[in-house]
């Protein structure tokens, strides 16, 4: 999936995360995170993120989190929203399992 | 009438903090909401996320929920693909006025469970009814489905259909609450009341709680987590009443082993419905964690 534009998704609220992305043709990805929590859990967000990523099809990317204390599954729905967001697509749900 | 709807708390698509929490109340159900508490801009959003919490970390112990755009509205098919997928054991429908509404979208869920995979007829429904027109088709929308679990009702909205005043006393609201009662007895479906709003008023909550008890209803939509408690204890059976289902129950047992056909208990005979109403509220005991033997 191809990314048009920059797009956010989520909230600096507390169990939240800001997911920023942005195109980044043809430089595959690049995934940072600023979290209170990132010594213990920066590496499992990212894995996750591009995880995601990975299962929208977006290869090239670059992506912010700003995490506030989310669980896993949230940044999973947070960077799934931004993604399509940013590729100006709507998900298709029949998709889905 | 194995489970207890006895409260069912909303929890906001895009509200993680409190999709996190919600889980750790007392509530018997939840009901993670795809409709009013999420703005129009954030429905994509609130879709992800509710699927990732119902699908891959369910609360256990409760009857969970997805409470969809309006029937009318042009997010409901992204909704309900993404609901039904997500398996919730119900799916509550909002302002719910015909029968065919209740078709439709029975049809509409048929479809996605095939294609995904999921046992057909597995996805209830709870229909909100929150006008006038929703009172009036009652029975008719909980009979429109085998998926119909429970009908729901939306004071707010059918005191504004009405053109009445929302009091705290109910009043205008005497009506739909027994035409509601009266059409989920008549389908052999659940009847849910209103919501009470003002959560600093406990008084009056005991009061109206008390009052949907006696009417009938089987549990109440709670706005907040500290109506919780509250609302369970005066919907879960009591001592007494635990005591005379016990007789009740017994005397119908000594009455079959002694081939005699009408049994009486304390000088009265004992109906069909005297018996229904014994076994269900040994059954909501037992759903409570009462211990009854």
């Amino acid at each position: 999936m191809e990314l048009k534009k920059p797009a956010v998704a989520g909230t600096v609220e507390s169990c939240d995360c800001q997911v920023s992305i942005f195109p980044n043709p043809g430089q595959g990805l690049d995934v940072s995170v600023e979290s209170n929590v990132k010594a213990i859990f920066g590496d499992s967000i990212i894995e996750s993120t591009k995880d995601e990523l990975a299962k929208h099809g977006v290869k090239d990317a670059i992506v912010q989190i700003n995490d506030k204390g989310a669980f896993d599954w949230i940044i999973r729905a947070r960077v799934a929203c931004a993604a399509y967001r940013a590729a100006e697509q709507k998900f298709n749900w029949k998709e889905v399992e | 009438m194995a489970n207890l709807k006895r409260t069912s708390l909303y929890a906001p698509g895009t509200n993680p903090s409190f999709m996190a929490t919600v889980p750790f109340f007392n509530e018997d159900c939840i009901v993670y909401d795809l409709e009013d508490a999420v703005a129009i801009s954030e429905k994509d959003a609130a879709r992800f996320m509710v699927y990732n919490t119902v699908r891959y970390h369910r609360p256990k112990d409760k009857y969970v929920l997805i409470r969809v755009n309006g029937l009318d509205s042009e997010f409901l098919d992204d909704d309900l693909e993404c609901a039904v997928r997500a398996r919730p054991d119900a799916i509550r429908l909002p302002k719910v006025e015909f029968p065919e509404q209740v078709k439709k979208v029975d049809e509409r869920i048929t479809e996605i469970e095939k294609a995904a995979g999921i046992e057909v007829g597995k996805t209830k429904l709870w229909c909100n009814c929150e006008s006038y027109w929703g009172a009036l088709n009652c029975q008719a929308i909980c009979e429109a489905s085998p998926r119909v679990e429970a009908m729901a009702i939306g004071a707010e909205d059918y005191t504004a259909s009405m053109r009445a005043t929302r009091t705290k006393e109910g009043k205008e609201i005497e009506y739909v609450r027994n035409m509601v009662l009266m059409g989920c007895r008549a389908a052999g479906v659940e009847a849910l009341d209103v919501v009470f709003s003002d959560i600093n008023d406990t008084e009056g909550l005991i009061r109206d709680t008390q009052y949907s008890k006696t009417l009938g209803f089987d549990g109440k939509t709670v706005v907040n987590p500290r109506q919780i408690d509250t609302v369970n204890s005066i919907f879960a059976p009591s001592a007494k009443e635990i005591k005379y289902a016990k007789r009740v129950m017994a005397a119908i047992e000594d009455g079959r082993r002694r081939g005699v056909g009408a049994v009486t208990l304390d000088g009265s005979m004992i109906d069909k419905p005297m018996e229904r109403r014994a076994e269900t509220t040994l059954a909501q005991a037992k759903a409570a964690g009462i211990k009854i033997d």
